[in-house]
């Protein structure tokens, strides 16, 4: 395998990993607890890091993994007091942890690998030195072999688990009362995050953590409505941002994290306006067929109210409509173009008539309204 | 005497101030009863204290003779409407289906039989043509009505409602009393949060009056009293003379 494949493997699996536990945190509107929890490991992982002096053992993810559920523990504890709303208690957990975790680094191991820009932003490109190697022999990317592992327990726990986190999801009180242990998937959740997160990290760093696993589920939401698609929509979106980051930062030549980070931005900004039902775009096109639906019933019922009249050569013409139903030229010229193309009037010169087909509607459309 | 629901020195507070004191609650198998109180009166904190959703300071529940740990699957609840997040993706169908996740248990899934079990209780309702409907596109009525399809679908001896009858039109509240009457007569026994004082004694049998602490519970033509509702309802006693003059 080159290292340009292996980067490339290591940053989907990532995104993939991120992406699933980040559908429940999107949808718990939990988003910011990925932030604060991505952060809030560090402290974990070096205390595991100076305990066993070694980086990327099991010891690191366990590390990782307390000091996860301790930053949702706290956070809970200080919701409780009723003093301040979760998002202040978030804002106040993460940094002192994650202060923490800054301090112990500069005092105890600034010269490792731990420094502060590795753990903002990781370094990718470096993954494929560190092997996996038993008894000599060379097995891969030793992030990939992590990643790989905390990705069957995110897919065995969602899998699992996939009616009890919807229901949790969706309605924790009758989770509750059907004796589901809302409290307890919780935290189970907080703890996936958490080991998904430093797996995550050692690889793309804090920043990204956050990006992957919120962006791809977010930009799934609008995508679809029901839960499934939306799992396998986020999966997809997550491996999509990982391979165009990966070439965007070869062609740039700057940071693969960084890149692959802005490509979720990107995918998200091109879903919230090219999605198909909920997108601006759609949205607008919607509304404007409305429009033109609308304006075409006006416009045969008009013709059909002056039909025969003496006035109709004044009422019928092209000119008069655009006063007479208070329309912009560029409306009327639709509205007419439309009714034309669908063979509802005819037109003769400036003047307008209803084609049978025509008087129809409009009789119709009278009854309706 | 068994009761259907039997609570007992209930206290619960949220913080030092306790929002439920004391109260006391037996309700005889097969009543409908209403639930009454102004607003941050404790109803819900009731409702929920009892299915162990909130933790009682002091009390104990029992739910036909023994504690509703036991009796899970005898018992449905129906929160209020906006306590959950309608944008969820998911359909209709799909959250009436969520009534029976207790009785299947942990890791099983729903089947073919909890889908045509819950298009029946659809049905009931008069909702079955929007099954396959995303919840994000139903109106406060309907959103109430598959609240109340996901409650019968359970097919509980005892129902808690919270509110059910919240941004309903006058049609749809009639249809969901015919329902609840109809789930009495079966024998069953609903407890109903209401709002609309001019209604108990037209739809309820049974009646709790309660702020904090239980002011009266029982019978509708013996505890629905003026007196009763002007301890509850305390200052707005202008409302409450116009309301028994309404009655009359
Ligand atoms: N989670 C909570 N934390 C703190 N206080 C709470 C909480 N839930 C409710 N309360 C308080 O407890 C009291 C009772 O609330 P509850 O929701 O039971 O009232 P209610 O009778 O259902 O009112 P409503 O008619 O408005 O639904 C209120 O004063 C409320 O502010
Ligand atoms: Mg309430």
């Amino acid at each position: 395998m080159s290292a340009s494949f292996e980067i490339q493997l290591i940053a989907v699996v990532v995104a993939v990993t991120c992406a699933i536990p980040g559908v429940f945190l999107v949808l718990q509107r939990m988003s910011m607890m990925s932030d604060a929890i991505s952060h809030a490991i560090l402290p974990g992982i070096v205390v595991a890091f100076l305990l066993t002096g070694d980086l990327g053992s099991p010891w690191m993810i366990l590390g990782a993994a307390m000091a996860g559920v301790l930053t949702v523990a706290l956070v809970e504890l200080l919701r409780k007091t009723g003093l301040l709303k979760e998002d202040a208690a978030i804002g106040i957990v993460f940094p002192a942890l994650f202060s923490v975790g800054v301090v112990l680094i500069a005092q105890y191991a600034g010269d490792v690998h731990l420094d502060i820009d590795a753990v903002l932003l990781g370094e990718l490109a470096f993954a494929p030195f560190d092997r996996m190697t038993i008894n000599g022999v060379d097995f891969g990317p030793r992030a990939l072999f992590v990643m790989s592992a905390i990705f069957c327990v995110d897919v065995a726990f969602i899998v699992l688990f996939f009616k009890e986190l919807k229901l949790t999801s969706f309605d924790k009180a009758l989770a509750g009362a059907l004796g589901f242990a809302p409290a307890f998937l919780h935290y189970v959740l907080m703890g996936l995050v958490s080991i998904t997160a430093v797996g995550a990290f050692d690889a793309v760093g804090s920043i990204l953590v956050v990006a992957l696993m919120v962006a791809p589920p977010a930009t799934a939401y609008l995508l679809t409505d029901s839960l499934k698609p939306m799992i396998f929509i986020s999966v997809g979106i997550g491996a999509l941002s990982a391979i165009s980051g990966y070439w965007m930062a070869h062609f740039l030549d700057a940071s693969i994290a960084g890149s692959m980070a802005t490509m979720t931005g990107v995918i998200f900004l091109t879903a919230v306006v090219f999605a198909p039902h909920r997108g601006l775009w759609s949205v607008r096109k919607r509304r404007s067929s409305q429009q033109i639906v609308f304006g075409r019933k006006m416009l045969v019922i008009h013709l059909y109210n002056h039909e025969g009249l003496p006035e109709a050569n004044q009422e019928c013409r092209v000119d008069h409509l655009e006063d007479h139903l208070r329309w912009d030229h560029l409306f009327a010229t639709r509205a007419i173009k439309s009714s034309l193309q669908l063979s509802l009037i005819k037109q003769h010169g400036a003047l307008l008539s209803l084609t049978e087909t025509g008087r129809e509607v409009a009789r119709k459309s009278l009854v309706e309204l | 005497m068994d009761y259907a629901i039997d609570i007992r020195d209930m206290t619960v507070a949220y913080r030092e101030k306790p929002v439920l004191w004391d109260v006391d609650l037996q309700v005889p198998p097969g009543v409908l009863l209403a639930i009454v109180g102004p607003n941050g009166a404790g109803k819900t904190t009731l409702i929920k204290a009892s299915l162990g959703l909130v933790k009682a300071a002091a009390g104990s529940v029992l739910i036909h003779g023994r504690p509703y740990a036991e009796q899970r699957s005898t018992v449905a609840y129906v929160p209020q409407r906006g306590s959950v997040d309608w944008d969820f993706p998911t359909n209709v169908l799909d959250v009436v289906t969520m009534g029976l996740y207790g009785q299947l248990g942990w890791f099983k899934r729903p089947g073919k039989a909890e889908r045509v079990a819950a298009l029946k209780s659809l049905a009931q309702v008069g909702m079955e043509e929007f099954a396959a409907r995303q919840i994000s596109q139903l109106s406060g009525g309907q959103q109430q009505r598959v609240f109340l399809a996901r409650a019968l679908v359970q097919d509980a001896r005892v129902y808690f409602m919270d509110e059910p009858f919240q941004g309903v039109d006058a049609t749809t509240e009639r249809a969901i009393v015919d329902l609840l009457q109809g789930l009495r007569k079966q024998g069953k026994t609903v407890a109903v949060v209401h709002h609309d004082l001019q209604t108990v004694p037209e739809y309820f049998d049974h009646v709790m009056l309660l702020n904090v602490r239980r002011i009266a519970s029982g019978p509708v033509e013996e505890e629905f009293t003026e007196e009763n509702l002007r301890t509850t309802y305390g200052g707005r006693v202008a409302f409450v003379s116009a309301l028994s003059a309404a009655k009359k």
